[in-house]
């Protein structure tokens, strides 16, 4: 005989390690209302909650701008960074090296990404390091009150009236050429989009490069820029629609032979491209490259999976690093043995 | 057997012969393979138990351009840099003429015959050697040859000194160990080199090397080598670097033994993380990353990399992250001269960042200590959540230096105030950058710590104890007092100064680094030469703790010793002093000796300098 225990009226719906919605949420923001950067760390929440990552594994780390404050604004139960002006790829990549086991997300901005720090961030897609490396675009500087990044599109204004007469740097591009393993562009506006390329980009064992328009809402939302909601909303024009479906889901989608497409994630996560108006292969680099080349010719905003390879290595697999995060090992295993010290110093005399 | 030590007129003076007490300079051209001759040299007088040291002045070259060698003999154990030479090897033609005319009256020249340089002067004894011809004897290809011809002068200076040729040959045998070909070649080069001087010249009269017994189970070794299994042994895990003069063999060497003694047996994974990073800000900011996240992370780098850091190392003084930074000080500002030694980066390495900084800095002066220091660095940079610099210089680094062998760590390593989740779980309650202990040394957790308390934002803003951002001006201004609080309590952590206190010693002299070789050399001169005597305190680290400021009270004049032009500890000593009313009336006994050429300072400057300061002193007004 026992005694039926009843359960709470209304049970909270809780994600896979048990955790809530709420569980994944951060300090108010402080950021202009409307911006961009907000829509992003909503669909951060939501795909870190959905996909049930535990947030004391997560480590946020950010550069500076406003979109490198963003971090403070999800996941109060992780670890953050704020680090300096354009150099988040390293102190992310000496967190990593520390701690093989944390999930590495980096939210940078075009400013702090394509110029002050393009020198790491070049470095960091070279070594395919694991890390989900967003950069919110607006293709200005919102901190410092309104100038041109290096993101801005050729012809594009600023709210002054002045016209970029430079070519825009194309972190997607630059990705895809130096080594990055998931890249994909998306726009701020397009939650859904957003929300599957992170859960891909979390499925995913390498450089994750997430370029999204996020329009700055003070700054560069006007008539001539190529970064408001309403130029992304007219223009964007998607390779593909996308189903994430996670490892610890059964595949049960349907789908006609040559609709779409199905990436198994390192993880034994799939995603599922399904063909809207081309048919777009992203596991080729060359492929991919040619496509952002037309894309600039034509002045399309074309938004997706740019670019896949599950399988490559990465930085820690090159470093034959032990299982165990470095930074905890106890010191019998990093200070060698009296007889190792004795055979060095016979070596000496 | 014939003599020609004279090709002049009148037999130059002779010196009092200088058993086991004198200089050899060896003028080549870098790239010659003139190093390996230098070490064999070195080597077997090392063996025969007499003290050396060797100082290797280089060009920022890689093939064709002078370079010199000295290897000092010395049967007190004064390792310091010599001025005066006894013997010159000139092989290389481009300075042979200037390095002879440097020479003291009596000194030695052995020199390549076609060089014809007994004729630049008669005071001197001359020994010329067909080298180019000699060297035909020992192989047929002419690039070998050219190689070959250094090794040998190590013959022919075998046979003037008295060297036990069997010690050379021991000494090939360790220079080119495993290479069979080699050992044979370089040996038979030696014996030409024996044999020819053996011929032609008389051992010489005023130079000797003669067995003692000061040299049984000493090591020879380099700082930079020192320092790096020093780092091994303390633990390192993860290692980031950009290549730079003085310092790159630091982490090559490291590289070397990690990969020897830290690989996992049963797995065969390593132990530890090295990356050669794009640059200097980078590998400043990938050791700070892994300083937060635990790891016990080290750069090594010199000037130009120091100054690219400085807004990082500032980050880590504000968010309050461990980080180890070798300093293999060069000569600056700016590219400057980077292959010869300093100790210029004093005063921008305690400040280095902009708005209020101090840093925790340690100079090594011997090998022993680079090995000594790593430990305490890194246990230093982990109690006090800071970035911890380690000064070291060139001719620390990159020169080989005589030392008894290294003792193993007993010690436990120091981690710091760290909070795992049970810890947590105990005490219910964390912040950031709370002052719970009032030593000003706030508590941290790592990323990846399982406990819903562990998560806090580290940020270069400005934050509130509970590390919130925070642009109160009460939340900065306790913030900042706090480091300082943190600072003054590294006081009594760091490693104390050396403090050797002559009863009635009027004068004191107070140096750190590699200027204690020569003002060790240079407190036995004034006693003996002058009848000085002088206390001698040795700075190990900053900050200062409070034996400096009673070591100056207790003298009537205070010499600070080092090797930049600006007098930069000094410069510390006397904020030091001047901060407190009752020590700021001893400034004014502060007096600079300065030695900033580029070359290591000598005992024979230190002297100089002294006395006639002290001269200058005891004049009436």
């Amino acid at each position: 005989m026992g005694t039926i225990v009843e359960e709470s009226a209304s049970p909270k719906k809780v994600n896979r390690v048990g955790l809530t919605q709420a569980d994944y949420k951060g300090k108010p923001s402080t950021l202009c209302k409307g911006c961009g950067h907000d829509s992003i760390s909503s669909q951060l929440i939501k795909a870190f909650y959905e996909y049930g990552v535990e947030p004391y594994k997560v480590a946020k780390l950010s550069g500076i701008g406003c979109s490198s404050k963003t971090p403070a604004y999800f996941l109060n139960r992780s670890h953050g960074f704020n680090a300096v002006h354009g150099r988040m790829p390293s102190v992310a990549t000496g967190s990593i090296l520390a701690n093989r086991n944390l999930v590495a997300v980096g939210v940078s901005g075009d400013g702090d990404t394509a110029s002050i720090g393009i020198g790491q961030f070049v470095h960091l897609l070279r070594r395919n390091l694991p890390i989900v490396y967003i950069v919110e675009n607006n293709g200005v500087y919102g901190l410092t009150k309104g100038q041109f990044s290096a993101t801005a599109d050729l012809g594009s204004k600023l709210k002054t009236g002045v016209v970029n007469d430079l070519p825009a740097i194309d972190l997607c591009a630059l990705g895809i050429e130096l080594g990055a393993t998931y890249v994909a562009r998306s726009f701020a506006g397009d939650p859904k989009q957003v929300v599957a390329l992170l859960k891909g980009a979390f499925a995913h064992n390498g450089t994750a490069v997430l370029d999204i328009i996020s329009p700055c809402v003070t700054f560069n939302n006007h008539e001539g820029s190529t970064k408001s909601y309403t130029w992304g909303k007219e223009n964007e024009e998607m390779l593909h629609d996308l189903d994430f479906i996670p490892f610890f889901e059964p595949i049960e989608v349907d789908y006609e032979e040559g609709q779409a497409m199905d990436v198994e994630l390192h993880d034994g996560s799939h995603i599922l491209l399904r063909k809207l108006g081309r048919d777009y292969d992203p596991r080729n680099r060359r492929v991919a490259i040619e496509l952002l080349m037309e894309a600039r010719e034509k002045q399309q905003f074309l938004t997706g999976l740019l670019f896949v390879d599950p399988d490559e290595k990465n930085f820690i697999d090159h470093l034959n690093l032990v299982d165990e995060p470095l930074a905890t090992l106890p010191l019998e295993r990093t200070r060698p043995k009296k007889a190792a010290l004795d055979a060095i110093m016979e070596s000496l005399k | 057997m014939s003599t020609e030590t004279l090709e002049g007129e009148a037999r130059p003076d002779v010196k009092p012969t200088l058993i086991n007490d004198f200089s050899i300079q060896v003028a080549t051209v870098n790239g010659s393979g003139s190093q390996s001759s230098n070490s064999v040299l070195m080597r077997s007088i090392f063996q025969m138990g007499v003290p050396v040291s060797g100082k290797n002045l280089f060009p920022s070259n890689i093939q064709g351009l002078p370079t010199w060698f000295t290897i000092r003999a010395n049967k007190k154990g004064y390792i310091a840099r010599r001025k005066e030479i006894d013997l010159l090897v000139a092989m290389n033609p481009a300075t042979a003429r200037e390095d002879v005319a440097a020479l003291e009256p009596g000194s030695a020249v052995v020199y390549e015959e076609s060089l014809g340089l007994s004729k630049l002067r008669s005071d001197l004894v001359t020994y010329p050697v067909p080298f180019a011809e000699l060297a035909k004897e020992v192989v047929e290809d002419t690039r070998l040859r050219k190689l070959l011809a250094n090794m040998i002068y190590v013959g022919v200076v075998g046979h003037l000194l008295s060297i036990d040729r069997q010690e050379i040959r021991t000494a090939i045998e360790k220079q080119f160990s495993g290479k069979a070909k080699a050992v044979g070649l370089n040996v038979k080069a030696v014996d030409v080199g024996f044999d020819y001087a053996a011929k032609h010249f008389q051992i010489s009269d005023t130079m000797r090397v003669e067995r003692m017994n000061k040299t049984a189970g000493k090591i020879l070794i380099d700082g930079n080598a020192a320092a790096a299994i020093g780092s091994m042994f303390a633990g390192v895990t993860v290692v980031t670097w950009y290549p730079i003069t003085p310092s790159s063999s630091l982490v090559e060497q490291l590289i070397d033994y990690l990969k020897e003694y830290r690989v996992d047996e049963a797995t065969g994974k390593a132990t530890f993380a090295v990356v050669q990073a794009e640059d200097e800000l980078a590998a400043i900011g990938m050791v700070l990353g892994a300083g937060w996240a635990g790891a016990r992370s080290m750069t090594s780098t010199s000037g130009p990399g120091i100054s690219l850091m400085s807004e990082f190392v500032g980050l880590g003084y504000y968010a309050e992250i461990p980080a180890v930074v070798w300093n293999i000080q060069r000569v600056g500002p700016s590219t400057g001269l980077p292959t010869r030694t300093s100790q210029g980066d004093v005063l921008s390495c305690y400040q280095l960042s902009h708005g209020d900084t101090k840093h925790i800095l340690l100079f090594p002066s011997s090998v022993a200590e680079c090995f000594e220091h790593a430990a305490t660095a890194f246990d230093l940079a982990e109690r006090f959540q800071t970035p911890v610099f380690v000064m070291s210089d060139l001719d620390l680094g990159m020169n080989v230096w005589m030392s008894d062998p290294f003792p193993y760590p007993e010690k436990p390593i120091d981690r710091g105030k760290v909070l795992s989740a049970a810890d947590l779980e105990k005490v219910g309650t964390f912040g950031r950058y709370r002052d719970v202990d009032g030593d000003g040394i706030p508590y941290r957790t790592l990323p990846g710590t399982n406990h819903p308390l562990a998560a806090y934002f580290t940020r270069g803003s400005g934050h509130t104890p509970e590390a919130e951002y925070s642009e109160r001006a009460t939340d900065y201004v306790s913030n900042l007092d706090r480091l300082a609080r943190k600072y003054d309590t590294a006081r009594t952590f760091v490693p104390a100064p050396v403090v050797d206190n002559e009863k009635t010693a009027e004068v004191g002299i107070i140096a750190y680094g590699t200027t204690d070789w020569a003002v060790q050399e240079s407190r036995d001169q004034l006693r003996e030469e002058a009848d000085l005597k002088t206390s001698y305190l040795r700075v190990r680290a900053l900050p200062f703790n409070a034996d400096l400021a009673a070591f100056v009270a207790r003298h009537r004049r205070v010499y600070v010793v080092e090797q930049n032009r600006d007098a930069q500890m000094l410069q510390l000593v006397r904020l030091e002093l001047a901060s407190r009313p009752e020590l700021v009336g001893h400034v004014e006994k502060l007096r600079s000796v300065l030695h900033y050429s580029g070359l290591p300072i000598d005992a024979r400057f230190v002297t100089e300098q002294i006395l006639s300061q002290e001269r200058a002193a005891s004049k009436p007004r």
